[in-house]
C-alpha cells in the first residue's frame, strides 16, 4: 500500500489519423485538461515523465518536441522512457517512494499514422534473425491465437464475446475509436485476415495522447480532490524468443499482479489486450473470476494509441474508480510481440 | 527520505570503431559481466535492470529492452529503457538509483550502450523532422554556433579548444579502455586537422564509438556485503528545457545552472571547484570544457577558458580540479553510453579504482551529461563517504 493519489487523468480522442497535427497538438491539449481537472498548475507538479517511440513518426527524439508542450521555462525536472507512458508512470512511482518527488505529470503519444504499424513494430525484434524476416505484430500475434485455439484454451466464439464486450463498452466512452455493437453471427460470418485472427480480433491503428496526475494522498486531501489509490505496481518481462515461451500463458503479468498487491476483491481489470485471444489468455494467467468486468472503457480493441495505451488502462481504470464505478480495480499495460513485456497497477477508490 | 544507494559494481568494455566481433546482446552482456564480476556478483543476484541508449535510429533497432531482456538475464524481472538524448546515460544511471532509494529494490543493474558502426549517428541525428527546417550537419553543425558566441562574448584565444583537444587525449593514454590513443598528439596535429564546423577542427570532435558501459548500484545493506569500497551517491539531478525559445540562453543554459545547483544542494557542496576532486564532464566538443566550467560554477562566467589555458582541468599538469581524466566524450563516445561512462568513471575515482588516472585521495566527484540542443540535463555526485 502506497500514499500515491491519482487525481486526473485526460485522453484525446483516439482517431485513425490524426491528419496534421504534431506532437505538441496531440499532447498540450490532454496536459492542459489533466491539470485543470485536478486544479494545480504546470508549476506545481514535480516531476514529468512521458513515453513515447521515435518509429512511429520516422525520426529521432520524437519526445523532445514533447518538452514544447510543457512550457518547461523555468527548466523542469523531466524524464522519458521509449517504452509506453505505463512504464514513465512506474518510474514516477518508485520517485514517490524514493521520496524524491511529491507529485508527477505522466503524458504518453503516439502517432502511428504515417507508417505501416504492423511493419514498423518488426523493427523491434531480434536484428539479427529475425527483423531481417519481417515478421510484422499482427502475423506474431495470430501464431499465438492458433496456439491458444490449439491448446484448447479459448474458442472461436469466446473470441467473438471478447470483441462484442469491448465494442459494447466502448459505446459508453466518447473517447474510443471503435464504437459499433457488433453480433456473434456478424463476426462469425468475418472473413479471416490473418488466420486465425479477423481484422475485428485487432485493434484499430491510433493516434493520441494521454496525460495523468499524480500526487500524495495527504495534498489530494487537502485540495478536497477524488482520487484513486495506487496499491501497488510492478512489471516483468518475458524470453525474447517466442519458442521459449509458452504463448497461451503470460507467467511476466502474473508475477507482476502478485507483486503489486492482486486480491480476491477486484472488481473490473483493465486488459491491454491489442487482440481478442490476448484477453481470454490474461483472464486465464491473472485468474481473474467471471465476475470481475473487463474493459469497462473498451480496451485496446476499441482503441489503441501506441505508447499511451498501457497509460490508458491506468488512467481508465482510475476514472472508473473516481466515478465510483468500483472500488477495487486491475490495471495492465503490455510491450512487445504476443505480450513479453506486461506492467500490472492494482488500485483502489480512497 | 530516500535510502541510500552506492555503486558497488562498474563494467566497461575496450571502446573502438566498430565491435565487429559481438552482437548488439554481446556487447551489452560483456559491459554488464563485467560489472558483475567487479561486485562479485551472480545474475541471480540482480533485482531489476534499467537500460539506456539515446534514438533507435542509431542501430535501426526499435526499443531494445524487449531483445536483451535475454542477454541481460532480464526474464522474469523488471527492466526499464530510459532515452533523454545525449544525456541518457546520466539518466538511465539516476533511474537506476531510483529503484534502490525506493527500497523496492536491493542490487539494479543499469547499462547504456551505443553500437554505432551498426547505422550512421550523423545521419539519423540529420533525419528529417515533421514540420521542422532540415539541418543536415550532425550535432556539431548545431553547436558550433553556439562556440563561436561564446569565443565573441569571452574574448577566448582560438588555442583553447585544441588544448582541451590535446588533454583529454593525453587523459586517455592512462586508460586502456578509451578508444582513442594518440600518443603523439599535441596542439600542431590538432591545428593541422581539418575544419569541420567552424571553429570546430576534427580532432576538436568526438570519435564515433561501439562501446557499452553498466553498474550495479545496490542498497546500503548490498554496499556493506561488497567486497570493494562503494562509491556512494549522494546526489541526483535532471532538467531539461525547450530547444528553441526567443530569448533563449543557450551557450549558458538555465536547466544546466538549476541542475548543478540542485545536485550541489544535495550534496552540501557550496564551491565545486574546491569541494569537488574530480569531474567527469559531458565534453563532446573541445570548448564545451570552457564553456560548463562556467555552467556548473567552476568559476565566473567568461573566465573558464583561463582555467582551461591555466591547466587547472589537467591530470598531468597537476591541476586543482582535474576534468575527464578517463579521456572523456572527446576520447570515447557510444552516444547512449557516453553519459553513463561519466557517471561511472566519477564513482570509479571515489571509490579509488581508476588505475593510472586516478585522481588521488578522491572524495567526492562530479558526474555530467546533456542532450538535445544542450537542453537536457543529468548530474550525479559520488562519495567515498556515506554523507
Amino acid at each position: 500500500m502506497t500514499d500515491i493519489a491519482i487525481v486526473s487523468y485526460a485522453q484525446a480522442p483516439m482517431v485513425r489519423d490524426a491528419g496534421c497535427a504534431n506532437e505538441v497538438e496531440l499532447i498540450m491539449p490532454v496536459i492542459n485538461e489533466a491539470l485543470q481537472a485536478c486544479g494545480l498548475a504546470r508549476t506545481d507538479i514535480d516531476f514529468v515523465c512521458s513515453g513515447s517511440a521515435d518509429y512511429l513518426q520516422g525520426a529521432p527524439f520524437a519526445f523532445v518536441a514533447g518538452v514544447d508542450a510543457l512550457g518547461a521555462f523555468p527548466p523542469i525536472k523531466e524524464s522519458h522512457v521509449e517504452m509506453d507512458a505505463a512504464w514513465a508512470l512506474y518510474e514516477c512511482y518508485l520517485k514517490m517512494l524514493a521520496g524524491d518527488i511529491d507529485s508527477a505529470l505522466i503524458y504518453g503519444f503516439g502517432k502511428s499514422s504515417p507508417g505501416n504499424l504492423p511493419e514498423v513494430l518488426s523493427l523491434q525484434l531480434d536484428p539479427y534473425y529475425l527483423q531481417p524476416l519481417c515478421p510484422d505484430s499482427v502475423s506474431l500475434a495470430a501464431l499465438q491465437a492458433r496456439a491458444m485455439l490449439d491448446a484448447g484454451r479459448c474458442t472461436r466464439e469466446q473470441m467473438n464475446e471478447v470483441v462484442i464486450n469491448s465494442r459494447r463498452q466502448a459505446q459508453k466512452n466518447p473517447r474510443a475509436q471503435l464504437r459499433k455493437p457488433v453480433s456473434q453471427e456478424q463476426l462469425q460470418a468475418e472473413v479471416d485476415w490473418i488466420a486465425p485472427l479477423k481484422k475485428s480480433d485487432c485493434c484499430p491503428i491510433s493516434d493520441g495522447a494521454s496525460a495523468l496526475v499524480i500526487c500524495r494522498e495527504s495534498q489530494a486531501r487537502e485540495m478536497g480532490l477524488p482520487y484513486a489509490r495506487v496499491v501497488g505496481m510492478d512489471h516483468r518481462i518475458e524470453s525474447h524468443m517466442l519458442g521459449f515461451r509458452d504463448l497461451t500463458d503470460s507467467p511476466s503479468a502474473r508475477n507482476a499482479a502478485k507483486s503489486a498487491g492482486l486480491h480476491n476483491n477486484i472488481e473490473a481489470a483493465e486488459l491491454h489486450a491489442p487482440f481478442s485471444h490476448q484477453e481470454i489468455l490474461l483472464r486465464q494467467s491473472l485468474g481473474l473470476s467471471e465476475n470481475v468486468d473487463i474493459n469497462p472503457s473498451g480496451g485496446a480493441l476499441a482503441g489503441n494509441v501506441m505508447m499511451a495505451a498501457g497509460l490508458d488502462r491506468i488512467g481508465s481504470m482510475a476514472a472508473a474508480i473516481l466515478r465510483g464505478d468500483y472500488k477495487f480495480g486491475l490495471a495492465h499495460a503490455t510491450s512487445g510481440p504476443c505480450l513479453q513485456q506486461n506492467l500490472v497497477t492494482i488500485l483502489e477508490a480512497a | 527520505m530516500a535510502n541510500h544507494a552506492a555503486v558497488i559494481g562498474v563494467g566497461q568494455v575496450k571502446y573502438q570503431t566498430q565491435r565487429d566481433d559481438v552482437s548488439i546482446a554481446g556487447l551489452v552482456r560483456e559491459a554488464a559481466q563485467n560489472a558483475l564480476d567487479d561486485a562479485q556478483l551472480e545474475w541471480s543476484d540482480i533485482d531489476a535492470v534499467v537500460i539506456g541508449k539515446a534514438p533507435d535510429m542509431f542501430e535501426g533497432h526499435m526499443m531494445p529492452e524487449l531483445y536483451l531482456a535475454d542477454a541481460l538475464c532480464a526474464t522474469n524481472k523488471p527492466i526499464l529503457r530510459v532515452h533523454t538524448a545525449g544525456s541518457v546515460g546520466g539518466s538511465t544511471a539516476i533511474v537506476a538509483a531510483s529503484h534502490v532509494q525506493s527500497g523496492v529494490f536491493e542490487r539494479v543493474l543499469t547499462v547504456a550502450y551505443e553500437k554505432q558502426s551498426e547505422s550512421n549517428a550523423m545521419w539519423a541525428l540529420s533525419s528529417k523532422q515533421p514540420f521542422a527546417t532540415h539541418l543536415n550537419a550532425g550535432a556539431g553543425g548545431f553547436f558550433a554556433p553556439l562556440i563561436r558566441e561564446y569565443i565573441q562574448r569571452s574574448n577566448a584565444p582560438a588555442e583553447v579548444g585544441m588544448q582541451v583537444a590535446v588533454k583529454d587525449r593525453l587523459h586517455a593514454l592512462r586508460n586502456p579502455l578509451a578508444h582513442l590513443h594518440m600518443p603523439d598528439i599535441d596542439l600542431a596535429t590538432v591545428e593541422a586537422s581539418p575544419m569541420l564546423w567552424e571553429p570546430l577542427r576534427f580532432l576538436e570532435s568526438c570519435p564515433s564509438s561501439d562501446g557499452a558501459c553498466a553498474m550495479i548500484i545496490g542498497s546500503e545493506r548490498a554496499a556493506a556485503a561488497s567486497p570493494k569500497k562503494p562509491a556512494w551517491i549522494r546526489g541526483t539531478a535532471m532538467r531539461s528545457e525547450p530547444t528553441n525559445f526567443a530569448g533563449r540562453e543557450q551557450v549558458n543554459p538555465q536547466a544546466g545552472i538549476d541542475c548543478a545547483k540542485d545536485v550541489y544542494r544535495q550534496a552540501g557542496i557550496q564551491n565545486p571547484r574546491k569541494d569537488l576532486d574530480t569531474a567527469e564532464i559531458y565534453v563532446p566538443f573541445s570548448w564545451y570544457e570552457p564553456m560548463w566550467l562556467e555552467n556548473l560554477g567552476f568559476c565566473d562566467i567568461g573566465e573558464g577558458w583561463k582555467l582551461t589555458l591555466e591547466g587547472a582541468t589537467s591530470l598531468p599538469e597537476g591541476g586543482d580540479i582535474p576534468w575527464n581524466c578517463s579521456g572523456g566524450v572527446l576520447s570515447t563516445n557510444p552516444i547512449g553510453a557516453s553519459g553513463m561512462i561519466r557517471f561511472a568513471e566519477a564513482a570509479q575515482q571515489v571509490r579509488g579504482l581508476a588505475g593510472d588516472y586516478q585522481v588521488e585521495g578522491t572524495q567526492l566527484a562530479l558526474g555530467h551529461a546533456y542532450g538535445g540542443g544542450a537542453q537536457f540535463f543529468s548530474m550525479w555526485v559520488v562519495g567515498a563517504e556515506k554523507q
